[in-house]
């Protein structure tokens, strides 16, 4: 026990501290809230609002998406669809990072398959129509990669934990589909699904690689200006680092305990 | 032509035939049960009569008219089900009120027949609780509240005692049977368990294999069973295979002994058939106390009232005989007896 | 809800189908590409004879090799412990153990650099400081996998009983009960492997030559070459996931493993 609390203080809780307190310290060591006041302002603001940004609409669509594959899969198709769709889902959730940006890069890239079965087949060229994989919305379809599998092994529980008996009394009662849904499957359901949801936004907000790989570290996330400033491209002091690190860490605290919170409402339904 | 008709219902999934040419009239008012082992067919009936299953042939009508392809949601059945089918989301006052939403009562109608309904099933103090605080008994209390509040044309539950304790199992099925009584409505109950079947129902159908064995009331399926599977299945039966001997006297040769069973007159002589015989019917006596079937009791159970031994024939065979406990005393265990039963009180069936 | 196969059921399952795998086979095709219609293996033949390739290879192996005896070293005492003798630290160990999750490794290594930069070359100047992080970023999916393998045995048990018979701690730790949690601890392993092999963020900010910078580096230079190097990766994800989900029909239970870099 010993090592291990020894372990997690000096690698994870000292380090989590330092980020903490210095990001209010100035270089001579004085208490200052010019860098947290700092990444509220400029380049970097933009940065944290298209983080938030690009998480929340992934993690809208990837769950929407995801949750409706799932549902299929659960509830339709044949007997071995299932188990497939669960095992193809944990290998693409850990497939991410750079490999993943390249594999979009050979999809959808100038000279991708994707763009250049379009280009020939339709005469539809991607890029002439302002496209590019490298903008918000090709960073978003990248994600979808991983989100997407999240979604599906997240979600499968819960759909599984929906009794058929609720929608036979619902039908039995006399509610329509509609009914169904409106009263009993949504509300159930919507706990489950957000707090989902809310663990693929902490997911994609905490990407580094994938956007790296894939703009070659120009796109302005707040993960990629972390880089910038601990790598020395840009002239700053750590402390803003450190600032920008704590601006992370409250967001992803703030969905995680959404989350936490999500999850006790669906445990006492769903058990 | 009777309140609700299944007609010539034929059912199959995949190579498996779930129902067979199964015709069934019940009347208004009446209480009704499914009665058969898992896998014979009758869940599958409840799940067409209520919409939820289509047959492959056959028809179910409702007061005349065909329902056969009606929408489970527009059928006017309540059902109850097994276990865990309340709506987690809402509480039991919402559950029952479920159904009368989704007609578009307005509120205050809705609010006093729920009250109603609590009423009726004693548990008004739970109304505001969720599903995850009521035990299995209440839940299904609940779950009956709310199939009643549409006041349906008719009842369905699909062993609806299965999940609980032996004890409140009993004490909630002598409610239904109350409540059932007091609203005369019309009510189909599925079950595996003969005892539960006999103690609450007008009228019983046993199920085997997707076919009806026989229909009657429990106590003419209990005395007089028309088939070997209904015999065995309903209560402890003792079956002797034998063959008639004298059909004018009624006399049945089983393994070299006559027995007399006034079933047998009319047989013609040289039939093989079962003769079945409830065990508390059986006499047992001490050895030389008259002629009978002899044998050594090889085990003895104390049952209350009753005590159950178990006879091992000298011609082979057992024969299990139920006697009053306070006769039991003296009777013990390898003790050398002479069975017998009354000849108007043993069953016969051709082989 | 109604079973049974639906129009839009199937069309949502074959849209996922296609987003699963489309990917993969254009990366398949580019990778063999040679100019225009033309296609040959030159590029994996290009990447396997390439020097930095093994060498980066290596040492994102070594350093996964080094994490997963750290990362067990630290956690399996632990979570024994937890189980056994102090469940009331469990509530502490749990949130520790998912901490990381809220730290994510870029911040992870903010703090490290905040508070080991001016620490001695020999630990800061070494790729090994990366196993100091990966350790932490496993180290949420591992004791998971340790904490089920460890409820799905009676260890309580099985440890009164290797005492009655003599064994002293480290006997009972390294003789009755790392073997019964064997699948575990191996589940824990290759989640391990994978998660240091895709490792990026830290590798790339510090400046290490590890095996995912050496794949980006590629990518920047060379597109063919980059896509051949992509399918090995994914096939060693897959080899580790197909390995993992084996050894979890083995334990009986089944559980969500997401590790990766993002």
């Amino acid at each position: 026990m010993v090592p291990f609390f020894a372990y997690v203080g000096a690698f994870l809780l000292l380090p989590s501290a330092a980020v903490l307190v210095g990001a209010f310290r100035d270089p001579e060591g004085h208490w200052t809230l010019r860098y947290i006041a700092a990444i509220f302002e400029g380049q970097y603001l933009r940065a944290f609002l298209n983080s938030v940004e690009i998480s929340a609409v992934t993690a809208l669509g990837g769950g929407i998406f995801g949750f409706l594959v799932a549902y299929a899969a659960v509830t339709g198709g044949p007997r071995w669809v299932r188990p497939a769709l669960t095992t193809f889902s944990g290998v693409a959730a850990n497939f991410a990072g750079v490999p993943l940006a390249f594999a979009f890069i050979a999809t959808l890239g100038t000279t991708g398959l994707i763009t250049q079965l379009l280009r020939s087949l339709f005469g539809l060229d991607l890029y002439a129509h302002g496209f590019t994989l490298f903008s918000f919305t090709g960073l978003s379809l990248t994600y979808l990669y991983f989100q997407l599998p999240l979604m599906i092994l997240i979600i499968t529980p819960a759909i599984d934990g929906m009794r058929r008996e609720w929608w036979e009394a619902a039908a039995n009662l006399g509610a329509t589909d509609l009914q169904y849904w409106r009263y009993i499957g949504l509300p159930v359901l919507l706990p489950s699904l957000l707090g989902a949801m809310v663990l693929l936004f902490g997911n994609a907000f905490a990407a580094y690689a994938t956007p790296y790989a894939l703009t070659s570290g120009v796109v302005n996330l707040v993960t990629m200006q972390i880089g910038n400033v601990l790598q020395g491209n840009v002239l700053s002091d750590p402390q803003l680092g450190q600032a920008l690190a704590v601006g992370m860490i409250v967001v992803i605290s703030f969905s995680m305990s959404l989350y936490t919170f999500l999850q006790r409402r669906t445990a006492r339904w769903l058990r | 032509m009777a309140y609700l008709e299944i007609v010539g219902i034929r059912k199959t999934f995949g190579e498996v035939v779930a129902l067979d040419e199964v015709t069934l009239s019940i009347e208004r008012g009446e209480f009704f049960t499914l009665l058969g082992p898992s896998g014979c067919g009758k869940t599958t009936l409840l799940r067409i009569v209520a919409g939820f299953e289509t047959p492959d042939r056959g028809s179910v009508q409702l007061e005349g008219e065909e329902i056969t392809e009606v929408p489970p949601n527009r059928r006017n059945m309540g059902m109850v089900f097994q276990a865990y089918s309340l709506f987690p989301n809402m509480t039991a006052e919402e559950n029952v009120e479920f159904g009368l939403r989704v007609r578009g009562w307005p509120a205050a109608e809705r609010a006093r027949r729920v009250a109603e309904l609590f009423d009726l099933i004693g548990l008004s103090a739970a109304r505001k609780r969720y599903p995850f605080q009521l035990s299995g008994g209440e839940q299904q209390r609940v779950a009956l509240a709310r199939a009643l509040a549409i006041e349906p044309k008719v009842l369905l539950l699909d062993e609806p005692l299965s999940a609980l304790d032996a004890k409140i199992r009993v004490q909630l099925r002598e409610e239904i049977r109350a409540i059932q009584k007091r609203l005369g409505i019309t009510t189909l109950y599925v079950t595996h368990d003969q005892e539960e079947a006999m103690a609450i129902s007008d009228r019983v159908a046993v199920l085997s294999h997707g076919r009806i064995e026989q229909i009657g009331p429990p106590a003419e399926i209990y005395e007089n069973p028309l088939t070997p599977f209904v015999a065995s299945f309903v209560g402890t039966m003792n079956r002797l295979e034998g063959t008639v001997q004298d059909g004018r006297e009624g006399l049945v040769n089983y393994r070299g002994i006559q027995l007399r069973v006034n079933a047998a007159r009319g047989r013609d002589p040289g039939t093989r058939v079962f003769v079945f015989i409830r065990p508390e019917v059986v006499e047992v006596r001490l050895v030389g106390e008259g002629d009978g079937l002899k044998g050594r009791i090889f085990s003895q159970s104390f049952m209350g009232p009753v005590t159950r031994l178990r006879i091992a024939l000298d011609q082979g065979g057992e024969l299990i005989a139920d006697i009053p406990s306070a006769r039991a005393k003296a009777l013990t265990m390898g003790m050398e007896v002479i069975a017998t039963f009354p000849p108007d009180a043993a069953g016969i069936l051709n082989i | 809800m109604r079973r049974g196969r639906s129009f839009w059921g199937s069309f949502w399952l074959l849209l996922g189908v296609l987003y699963f795998t489309v990917p993969l086979l254009a990366t398949a095709e580019f990778s063999l590409r040679a100019g225009p219609g033309r296609y040959t293996f030159s590029s994996y033949l290009t990447i396997l004879e390439d020097p930095q390739f093994r060498a980066s290879f290596q040492l994102s192996l070594g350093l996964a090799l080094e994490t997963i005896v750290l990362t067990l070293a630290l956690l399996v005492p632990t979570a024994y412990w937890v189980h056994l003798r102090l469940p009331r630290l469990r509530p502490v160990v749990d949130f520790l153990s998912i901490l990381p999750f809220v730290v994510p490794p870029i911040v992870l290594v903010v703090g490290l650099l905040a508070v080991y930069r001016g620490a001695p070359e020999f630990f800061i100047g070494t790729p090994q400081v990366l196993v100091a992080g990966y350790v932490i970023l496993t180290m949420p999916y591992v004791y998971r996998s340790l904490d089920v393998g460890l409820r799905a045995v009676d260890i309580r048990t099985l440890t009164e009983a290797a005492q009655s018979l003599g064994a002293n701690w480290r006997q009972v730790l390294l003789w009755v009960i790392l073997p019964n949690i064997r699948a575990a601890v191996l589940s824990g392993g290759l989640l391990t492997l994978t998660i240091v092999m895709g490792e990026f963020t830290m590798a790339n900010v510090m400046l290490f030559y590890t095996f995912p910078v050496y794949m980006n580096y590629i990518g920047e230079t060379h597109a063919t070459p980059a896509a051949a190097l992509t399918l090995i990766s994914f096939t060693i994800t897959w080899a580790a996931m197909l390995g993992i989900l084996f050894l979890e029909r083995q334990l009986g239970g089944r559980q969500v493993q997401i590790g990766g870099a993002r």
